[in-house]
């Protein structure tokens, strides 16, 4: 019998339907998966009791008829930063410990509805804020290629569980790249829809203006049945889009099919063209450019000076609207309560639980953020950064004029090691330079492999950005490329991933694509 | 536009601004900080070198307006639900221990 | 705790002058709170609710809820600005005031900063000697009520000594408008009055439109007020005091009068006012100091993320325009003039909350004073007794009919009050009422003659007593007739007819 957890959703979903393989044995083959290999990839935070059960259920309505969307019966891996009323949602804080909440993040609500089976929570930096998931307070993610190296954050728990073969599927969220850097570090695929393209009821905010929740998967396509199933507007989210989308998977299919960019527009951005960045992952970007060329698109320099900036802005909005999207976490309501011996008043109590419970990259921003926010600080700091973020989307918009797509570099390096940037708060921060400037002007973005780096067999990703709600223009072009890439290559770059149930612990031998 | 800020960040402002953010750092930490956040502050004040006067702030990315909801009541949480999470209560209201400050 | 000094209050008014200004909160009695979807305590009916039952998730702050704005409340806050003769901004937005305290579930208010709803208004307020004063209003902004608190173990269930404190977040979201305005010189010696006459005028207004229950004693509408003094002459204004806390019309007065008299003594004895908030005792009528505030004001207000610019359209606010109820002063005004009442029978009309009814019935087409007689006389005090509205006794239709008969003399005003007790009972019209008891004034001579005829039968000299000049011994005939009568003769034609019988029979 094939292996069940190497199929993407996309397959597993034509043998559910056809009959061949029940939900049932896809999920327990998963949950096999994860017993196996999570002892030391430690994608999940939470592994769910109920997820056989719920499988079971889905067999069972189909068996008796029931018309059943594309997705029913496949698992999927949920990020800890979406409420779920039968699992706990930590955020990857101790703040939040076991705490379960009453209530289900709409994306959640939709995946059930769509009889996704959720397979448990995975982990994260801690309330979204890192690029390497070694904020969590539950110990970091590894990942998968090689167990000594990050996945990317803050979404590494949900790209490692799915390219660890763990899940299928995982929905992740991206503030300023936590969905498209661990794709890109990972071999993976990650989208960031356009911002109110997805609903924010449900995930715990850090930045309300950046956070956008999206799709973690190893294929464009599964991305795309996804991205279908979560998006969409809703009443409860009064930033979301009313838009009426039309379906990604169309689109993949078709990208996939032809194979083809005749006609497309691709824009390098001067900016983040991988000048400076790892030799390999500069070299992977030529090639994919190259290879883009040579399936019709026309390559075009733009350029987007206000970028430079974007970094310096975002580290700006993001501390700030933290700062009071944070400061729920008090005592009062729910999670960590910590009483100092002496006892003390409420205000007492409140900020010893906020000092245990909060890590020190937490305590940084939202300290940061109140200082942003302060009287005599807004306008040179807050005030400033959104005047940035203006001209950042000119510069998009400028940009768009001149090409369909974007492209740069997903992540500036390939995986690096746990540990290595630790003590260098700013230079950790470097690592979302291409992703940022997405977020800021709300347009979308995709991460999707694009080859090992030659120097150190570890994967590298290049990221596409359409303009604001042409989402559908990534899943075609994405799926071209990928397309083609996976020609060249002769095989998926996943399948080259270590086999961790060996106990292989190493990158692939250099020069393996 | 004036050139970046280079206001120094005392650990007193630290401590200040700890107080306001209601987290209990211990010395150390707070002196750790101040020397972190003022590496970051340099940096990220950059932006005053393009932010000039007459670029208007974007709050939204994507710019939308008078978004409602009508007047309908809709499903609430059940006492017990609601003190699910909570660290203490009574079984009908939340606890906490005695306030210093005064309603605002 | 020794009472603070007072100056006396004429001695203050001499050496100080009084400057105002006044924060109201209004509480909107919408079907729903401002940003979420739960039940509203504070619509109409004000029920009570079990603690922590009338929450969504966004009202609790739990950790991805997100807030939506009532579109209801946006309309209400619209028409209260327009109210208020402010401008409606074309594009207002809504911000976080940041801070933390355990009734404020996300420990932030989002509320509206620099840019509110409606700025730049006036209200007109006379007191209760004549004076009119325009209050001038600053802005009126849309924001949430926080939960309640609860403190406990200390001895006067305040905040100070308590072990511990309960909370309930049924109120927190409750959509307030807070109605700021500008400071409010040269009321002198009046400024407890305008101060109440200003807090009575918003809740009229509120009331016309029927936008609050504007119940001060259950929260529906709170008032605080500041206050400073300017020494005379110095052209220096003093440092002003916010006090909270002031739970009824009567409070707001005598919160003010104190806080002259107190910030007077001080100031005299060559002492500096504090800025603070203080909390008024409407049992002990004095105010207290509030704890010092540690963070100052700082409230990193920055622009909600959450939620979008509110642009409500040029035809939008006409449409509100021109559904606005006539401002409650300029009705007043209007009433008082067409009715020609003295000041004092229109204040009492006022007062009892009849201005309404009394419009109706005289719309109806009885005169005013006979309109005011009936409301403000027995009609009240039954409802007084009963403890009822005297709306719910009887329609000013009804009222209206009553006065018509008596007019006509078709009823006493004895009779009629018997009729207006059968109305009120549910019986039916007052020509029903009279119909089915019997009541209606007997206006048959002829009955008349036979009742004076059994009268004068037991009393022969009184036709003697009447011819003799001595006019009064009519009046025992008159009680006798009328007694038999069941009081249904007009004792003034029994009278008539007393005489003429004395004059015939000489």
């Amino acid at each position: 019998m094939t292996d069940l957890t190497r199929l993407s959703a996309a397959a597993l979903s034509e043998k559910l339907q056809a009959g061949e393989v029940s939900s049932v044995e896809v999920t327990r083959a998963h949950l096999d998966r994860i017993a196996a290999v999570d002892g030391d990839v430690h994608a999940f935070l939470h592994v769910s009791s109920a997820a056989l059960d719920t499988a079971q259920a889905v067999d069972d309505k189909r068996a008796a008829g029931e018309k059943l969307g594309p997705l029913a019966g496949v698992p999927i891996a949920i990020k800890d930063v979406l409420c779920t009323m039968d699992m706990p949602s930590t955020a990857g804080s101790r703040m939040l410990e076991g705490w379960v909440p009453p209530y289900d993040a709409t994306v959640v609500r939709k995946l059930r509805e769509a009889d996704l089976v959720p397979l448990g929570k995975t982990n994260m930096d801690e309330f979204a804020m890192g690029s390497s998931t070694e904020h969590s307070a539950y110990g970091p993610t590894r990942n998968p290629w090689d167990l000594e190296r990050i996945p990317g954050g803050s979404g590494g728990g949900s790209a490692a569980a799915v390219a660890a073969f763990e899940a299928p599927l995982a929905l992740g969220s991206d503030t300023g790249g936590s969905i498209r850097q661990p794709a890109a570090v990972t071999g993976s695929v990650g989208v960031k829809p356009t911002y109110g393209g997805v609903s924010r009821y449900g995930a715990i905010a850090l930045a309300s203006s950046l956070d956008q929740v999206g799709p973690v998967t190893r294929t464009v396509l599964d991305a795309a049945l996804l991205h279908d199933v979560i998006g969409g507007h809703d009443p409860r989210d009064s930033t979301s889009l009313r838009d009426e989308w039309p379906s990604f998977a169309t689109a993949a299919r078709e990208g996939a099919a032809s194979k083809s960019l005749a006609g497309v527009r691709v824009g390098v951005v001067k900016e983040l063209n991988g000048d400076g960045f790892q030799a390999g992952v500069h070299s992977r970007f030529a090639e994919s450019l190259e290879l883009m060329a040579s399936a019709g698109a026309e390559i075009v320099e733009v350029s987007a000076p206000s970028f430079e900036y974007a970094i310096n802005a975002y580290y700006l909005i993001l501390p700030a609207e933290a700062s009071s999207n944070l400061a729920k976490f008090d005592s009062v309501r729910f999670g960590l309560r910590v009483t100092p011996e002496s006892g003390g008043t409420v205000e007492d109590v409140m900020a010893a639980t906020r000092a245990a419970g909060f890590g020190d990259e937490v305590k940084r921003r939202v300290i940061l953020g109140t200082y942003a926010l302060s009287a005599g600080y807004y306008d040179a700091y807050y005030g400033s950064a959104q005047k940035v973020r203006t001209l950042i989307q000119r510069d998009f918009a400028a940009a768009f004029e001149q090409a369909d797509v974007l492209v740069s570099p997903a992540a500036p390096t390939t995986a690096f090691k746990l540990g290595e940037k630790l003590d260098d708060p700013l230079a950790m921060y470097l690592n979302d330079i291409t992703t940022i400037p997405a977020n800021l002007a709300g347009v979308p973005g995709m991460g999707l492999p694009m080859g090992l780096a030659p120097e150190d067999g570890l994967p590298t990703g290049i990221q596409f950005m359409a303009p604001a709600r042409e989402d559908v223009r990534l899943y075609r072009v994405g799926s071209a490329l990928e397309a083609l890439l996976e020609d060249k290559w002769g095989h998926t770059l996943i399948s080259r991933a270590p086999d961790l149930s060996l106990g292989e612990e190493f990158a692939a031998m250099e020069g393996a694509v | 536009m004036s050139s970046s800020s280079t206001e120094q960040l005392t650990t007193d402002q630290v401590a200040h601004l700890a107080s306001l953010a209601r987290i209990a750092l211990t010395p150390d930490e707070i002196t750790k900080l101040t020397g972190e956040l003022g590496v970051i502050i340099d940096s990220v004040a950059r932006v005053n070198e393009v932010a000039s006067a007459d670029v208007p702030a974007t709050s939204h990315p994507i710019p939308l307006s008078n978004v409602f909801r009508a007047d309908v009541p809709g499903e609430t949480l059940t006492t017990e639900q609601a003190l699910s999470g909570a660290p203490d209560h009574d079984g009908s209201r939340f606890r906490v221990s005695a306030i210093l400050g005064e309603e605002q | 705790m020794a009472k603070p000094k007072l100056m006396d209050y004429d001695k203050a008014l001499e050496l100080f002058e009084p400057v105002l200004g006044f924060e109201v909160h209004v509480e909107l009695n919408t079907q729903t709170k401002m940003f979420s979807d739960a039940p509203n305590p504070a619509a109409a009916g004000n029920e009570p609710h079990e603690p922590n039952t009338t929450i969504t998730p966004v009202d609790l702050g739990l950790p991805g809820s997100l807030p939506v704005v009532n579109e209801q409340a946006i309309k209400y806050s619209i028409s209260l600005g327009l109210a208020l003769g402010c401008s409606i901004a074309p594009s207002s937005r809504f911000a976080r005031k940041n801070y933390f305290y355990p009734d404020l579930a996300k420990n932030y208010q989002i509320s509206q900063y620099d840019e509110p709803i409606a700025f730049d208004g006036n209200v007109e307020v006379e007191l209760p000697n004549g004076r009119v004063f325009q209050v001038e209003i600053e802005r009126a902004h849309m924001e949430e009520d926080a939960g309640k608190l609860t403190h406990v173990g200390g001895a006067t269930g305040r905040i100070q000594g308590a072990e511990y404190s309960l909370v309930d977040y049924n109120r927190a979201g409750v959509p307030l408008v807070e109605i700021v305005t500008k400071m409010i010189t040269g009321a002198e010696a009046d400024a407890p009055d305008l101060a109440k006459a200003y807090v009575s005028a918003i809740r009229d207004i509120v009331l016309s439109l029927g936008i609050s229950e504007a119940k001060m004693e259950r929260g529906n509408l709170r008032c605080d007020a500041n206050i400073s003094l300017t020494p005379r002459g110095s052209g220096q204004l003093g440092t002003r005091t916010e006090t909270k806390n002031v739970n009824s019309l009567r409070s707001v007065e005598r919160a003010i009068r104190y806080e002259i008299q107190r910030q007077a003594a001080i100031l005299a004895d060559g002492g500096t006012i504090i800025q603070e908030t203080r909390h008024w005792h409407e049992d002990t009528g004095v105010t207290s100091a509030g704890r010092p505030k540690s963070d100052a004001d700082d409230y990193r207000y920055f622009p909600e993320p959450d939620l979008l610019p509110v642009e409500p359209s040029v035809e939008l606010i006409e449409e509100l325009r021109a559904a606005l109820p006539e401002a409650p002063a300029l009705r007043k005004r209007r009433l008082k003039e067409a009715w020609g009442f003295t000041d004092l029978e229109f204040q009492d009309v006022v007062n009892s909350g009849l201005l309404g009814e009394v419009e109706a019935t005289t719309a109806a087409g009885a005169s005013a004073q006979s309109a005011r007689k009936w409301w403000t006389g027995e009609i009240a005090r039954v409802a007084n007794e009963r403890g009822v509205e005297p709306s719910s006794l009887v329609s000013p239709l009804h009222v209206s009919e009553l006065v018509a008969m008596v007019e006509d003399g078709e009823l006493t005003d004895r009779l009629a009050r018997q009729v207006l007790e059968g109305v009120m009972a549910g019986e039916g019209s007052p020509g029903e009422v009279v119909k089915s008891r019997g009541l209606a004034v007997v206006s048959d001579d002829g009955a008349l003659i036979a009742a004076i005829d059994d009268a004068l039968a037991s009393q022969p000299d009184v036709l003697e007593k009447i011819r003799d000049g001595k006019v009064q011994a009519a009046g025992a005939v008159i009680g006798a007739v009328m007694k038999a009568m069941k009081g249904q003769a007009d004792a003034a034609r029994v009278r008539e007819l007393v005489l003429e019988r004395a004059a015939a029979t000489e």
